[in-house]
Formats: C-alpha cells, structure tokens, sequence
C-alpha cells in the first residue's frame, strides 16, 4: 500500500510562503510526476512528504494514517537524491545493506536482500566496488538498490536523471519505468525536464511558483490544458501563442497552436510568412516562420526541402487551436 | 612545464631555495652528530676530545632516560586523546546552528594565538596556584584543601594546559571537515532509519577520517618538541616527574654544562622522533591517500 494524501499542506521559510495549500491525493502503484520550471517548490514539496522539511500547517497522511510528525524513517518510504548521497567510504553491498542493518536485520537475510536487489539492478558483478570507481548510472542504481531493499510504500526520486549525460537518462527513464511495472510500488518524480514527465508518468502535477497548475495524465494537459502556462510547459518544442487581433477574431485573448497543428505549404495558406532557422532531425523538421503574428514554430516531415528565406504558407489545424482569456485560463 | 629547456630553467631556479634548506638543515645536524662523539664539557675547557659512543651510553643509561622517553609519550598521546576527542565534540556543536555562531567560532581560535610561554604562566600563576590560583579558590569556596597542581601531579597538569593550546586547532580543522560533508547524505542515513548516534559513526566519523588523521600527524610532530609549558611550570620537577626528552637534552647541555651529552640527546631525539613518524605514516598514512 501506498496511498499518500496532502491536506492544506503549506510550507513557509520565515515570512516568504513557498508552498500555498496544496490538496493532492496520490493513489496506491501511480507514477506520479512533480514538474516545474526551477525553484517552483517541486523538490520541497517532495521533502516535506519525505519528512525531511517540517510542514507550517496542514496534513500529511500515508495510508490513511496522519504522518505529519511522524519521522523520516519511520513513514515508509524510500527517497532517491540528486547526487545520489551514497556513502563514499561503504562498498556498494555495504550501501545497499544500509538500510537494512538500521533496521536491524539478521545478517543472512540482509545479505539475500542485497543480493536480489543486485540482480534486479544489474549491480551484482560490483557489489564489492567502492562508489567512487562506479559510472554515473552504476551510481544511479546502487542508489535505487538502497531504496528498493527496505520494500517502501512508495518511492521518492529528487531529480534523479539531472546528473546524467543524454543517452544514459534516456536509459535509466526506461529502467526505472520498468522498475515501476515490476514493483507497482508508488511513484514519486521530481524533474524540471517535461519530456522526462510525459514519457514516465500516470499522473502529472505541473507546479509553479508553489502552485499547482493541473493535475493530470500526460496526454490529458497535452490535449487540454487548463491554462496557458501548462499549454505552454507541456509539449516540445513549445506551443505558439498569437495575441491581438488574430487571438480577438476566435473570441479570446490569446491563441495557441503545437507546431505540430500547423500545415505548411508554399502555395497556399491563413498566413504568409518567411522560413528562418530549420533544423532537421531526419525525421521531422523544425521551421522557425516569421510570420505578421510573429515568430512561430512549425513541425513538418522530415523530406521537406525549406530553406533560409523561402516564403511559406502556415494554417493552423483549426480543431486543435487552444483558446485562452485575458488570465491565462483556457476557454471551452 | 614540458620542454627539456623549461624542465632545465625550472631546476636551476629552485636549486637556490632546495640549496639553502638543504645547508640549514645539514650543517646544524652535521655539527650535533659531531659534537655527540666530543668530551666537551663548559666546565672544563681543555679536556676535549674524541670520546666515540661513550656520550651516547652515559645519556642512554641516565636514569631520567627512561622516565624522559614514559613522560614524553605520556604527553604526547595524552594531548592527542584531550584534543582529537575534544575537538570532535566541539566541532559538532559549533556546527550547530545558533546566535552568534561567528563569534563563538572567532573566541574558540583564540587560545591558538596565546604564545605558550604566556599561556603557560597564566595556567601556573592565576588557574593551578595554590594560593591565589582560581582552583584554589574554588576549592576553599567548597571547604575542600587546595590542590597544588604542578606539585602534586605536574604531568597531567602540563598535558592540561598544552591541550588547551591545541585544542582550537583540532575543532578548527574537523569543523571545517564537518563542513564539508554533504548534507544530502545525513538525509539519505536519516531516510535509511539511522539514528543521531548511527548516522555519527557510519556517515560523520569516516568522513571525518582524513581530517583526524591530519589532526594526528601534525599534532604528534609539534607536541613532540614541547619545551616552553615545562619550563616556565615545573622546570621539568619535581625531580624528573615532568621531564620529557626535549627537556632532557636542554637539562643536559645547558644547566649540566655538557655539550657532547646534550648533542648524543639530541640525536637519540631525532632517531626516535624519526621512528615514531614512519610508524605513523604507515599506519595512519594510509588514510591519506585517494
């Protein structure tokens, strides 16, 4: 089990309020995704579940039962950091069986644990290893083995991939997806990166400024987005806003558009505009139109042959235009 | 740094320094090991010398040897315990957060800036005499006898007041070490169910290792040539009860008058001093490297 509710939680430091009350429920084996630009109050808000950081009001309740003063150790979960804060000076069975030897736990069975979770991560051929002669992602999975001994109700991971290089985060993403699929334990996922949220979770929270934003799955804010500032996080490369007289014709004040709801054309089109920067991916091209409504993104195929100041046509796919008011909030 | 030409210019420039240490460090040592094979008493010029090992058996078989060679280890792993321990705890607790942290930190540094002979005369005259001293009074305000320290137990008095010298060097080198720990990791042992004293001797306490072993080395190499605290207190009395090694040469050369014995003194120091710093480098070097 691993239901965890907040009730109100708020967080204060002094007088500056990082985290006005926040009602969220996150249900038992959900990957749940806390996302934000930085300093939104994401990774605070996964201390104060942790226990790490006291909470200035609210409740905090771990499967059903209030948690709110109960200590770190003692509400069950497991917590994966940034900089994986593995012990220098312990081998990695030595790090793994941490937990285990706080727990006090016969050695035998301290010593099956370690060895399963050391299969499970891969991790068996260096268990004798001090951290220090590990790789990144080696580091990675003995900090997931120290988590994932102690059997938690759930999970916690502070922006666990930032350390990471590009092609190895793409890697540990699908391990700890199928880490997920394994266990079915609760999930919870810190990262500023929204291609990290999309791919990994049932449930997004988009924070921002201590805020949420939607609560959601991923497709659910991709296709609609309760305001423009979850329009405009969700989805790469980003959603092309269009205020003034355009926005004012489709009743609002702004309108939005994924470049990938636009058609280009050379013949024809609502908008004529001239091709700046295109990158070419193989598989798809990214145009930057200049257009009378100002600089807009464009997906197209990977075989469009545009260049560097050709003239172009852009229509925007009208059933996915975003309709959004004078506030930012979306119109139906 | 690379080129022959550099490499060559490099030596040549350094040679002067390397030189000049190398002379200050021969020539004195040169001169000791030749005056330790001369009769060479102030007392009675014109009966020099040379007289081989016979200086080195004379100083080996004094009987104070042996009690300079037990007062100096004394001394030395007696200061090492007071300030390493010491230091430990009160590293911790100027970690902790409170009001005038900074001041506090400022104020414990301060008895490193004592000269020894000043601090050592404070301790003899205002703390540990037993007439005027702060003990004493203490002791009177309780209806209890005055303690004469220096006379009573001169060692452990000494070992007090040059633990009190060097303790601020001990909680300034292991809070700074303390410092530098990653605070995500006393988290990570918080997660992991461990508790204060848990999360001191698995996490803290090696991570500490290296800063101890500092404390260790440098500690042992000053503590070693103690001089200035016995001189002013006890004069190495009563009788040789607080005579260390160090004390013992000086005795020999400067109030006994015999040069030749004070240099065979000198160089067993060395010998010895060089002994203990291997042995240390072996056993706690270690914790040095990587």
């Amino acid at each position: 089990m691993g239901e965890i509710v907040l009730k109100g939680v708020t967080k204060r430091f002094g007088d500056v309020e990082v985290i006005p009350p926040i009602d969220l429920a996150i249900h038992d084996g959900e990957f749940v995704v806390f996302v934000g630009p930085s300093g939104c109050g994401k990774s605070t808000l996964l201390r104060l579940i942790a226990g790490l950081e006291d909470v200035s009001g609210g409740k905090i309740e771990i499967d059903g039962k209030d948690a709110t003063e109960t200590a770190p150790s003692d509400r069950g979960l497991a917590m994966v950091f940034q900089s994986y804060a593995l012990y220098p000076h312990m081998s990695v069975k030595k790090n793994i069986a941490f937990p285990l030897k706080m727990a006090k736990l016969p050695p035998a069975e301290i010593e099956a644990k370690v060895q399963a979770a050391a299969k499970v991560l891969n991790l068996s051929a260096y268990l004798d290893r001090k951290p220090g002669q590990l790789s990144g992602g080696q580091r990675q999975r003995v900090a997931i083995g120290r988590a994932i001994v102690r059997s938690p109700e759930a999970f916690l991971f502070d922006e666990p991939l930032s350390n990471l290089d590009a092609a190895l985060r793409v890697n540990m993403r699908l391990e700890i997806s199928e880490l997920h699929h394994t266990l079915k334990t609760t999930m919870i996922y810190v990262t500023h990166d929204q291609v990290e949220a999309m791919t990994m979770a049932d449930k997004i929270v988009v924070l921002q400024a201590g805020r949420i934003e939607q609560v959601g799955s991923p497709l659910e804010l991709y296709r609609t987005p309760r305001n423009r500032f979850v329009a405009g996080f969700i989805g790469s490369p980003k959603m092309n806003f269009i205020e003034g007289a355009e926005a004012a014709k489709h009743g609002a004040h702004a309108i939005g558009i994924r470049p990938e709801h636009i058609r280009i054309s050379t013949t024809e089109g609502m908008w004529k505009g001239t091709v700046g920067v295109s990158e070419h991916l193989g598989s798809d091209t990214f145009l930057h139109v200049t257009t009378e409504h100002g600089l807009l993104n464009v997906r197209a195929g990977g075989e469009v042959d545009l260049h560097h100041g050709d003239s172009v046509f852009l229509s925007p796919d009208m059933a996915q235009l975003h309709r959004f008011d004078k506030e930012g909030g979306a119109l139906k | 740094m690379s080129t022959q030409a550099s490499r060559t210019a490099a030596r040549l420039m350094i040679s002067p320094a390397v030189i000049l240490l190398l002379g200050w460090m021969i020539v004195p040592l040169a001169m000791t090991l030749w005056f330790s094979m001369q009769r060479y008493n102030l007392l009675m010029p014109g009966m020099g010398g040379f007289t081989g090992f016979d200086n080195y058996s004379y100083f080996l078989t004094d009987p104070a040897f042996f009690d300079a060679i037990k007062n100096t280890l004394v001394l030395v792993l007696g200061v090492l315990a007071i300030t390493t321990v010491g230091g430990l705890l009160l590293a911790l607790l100027l970690d902790q957060p409170f009001w005038g942290q900074g001041i506090v930190r400022v104020l414990v540094i301060a008895p490193f800036f004592v000269m020894p002979t000043v601090s050592a005369l404070v301790w003899k005259n205002m703390f540990m005499n037993p007439v005027n001293g702060v003990f004493a009074h203490l002791a009177k305000s309780i209806g209890l006898q005055p303690y004469d320290f220096l006379a009573q137990s001169p060692l452990a008095s000494i070992v007090l007041i040059v633990a009190w010298q060097w303790l601020p060097f001990a909680t300034l080198i292991l809070l700074t070490a303390l410092q530098s720990l990653d605070s995500e990791q006393l988290e990570a042992a918080e997660m992991d169910g461990a508790g204060p004293i848990s999360r001191f001797f698995y996490v803290m306490l090696p991570h500490l290792a290296r800063a101890i072993t500092v404390v260790i080395l440098i500690q042992t190499i000053f503590l070693l040539s103690t001089f200035a605290e016995i001189l002013v207190t006890t004069n190495g009395g009563p009788g040789t009860a607080s005579t260390t090694l160090t004390y013992l040469v000086y005795v020999q050369s400067l109030l006994q008058f015999d040069v030749g014995s004070g240099a065979a003194g000198g160089i067993v120091a060395v010998v010895l001093a060089n002994i203990v710093a291997i042995f240390l480098m072996r056993m706690i070097g270690k914790n040095l490297e990587n």
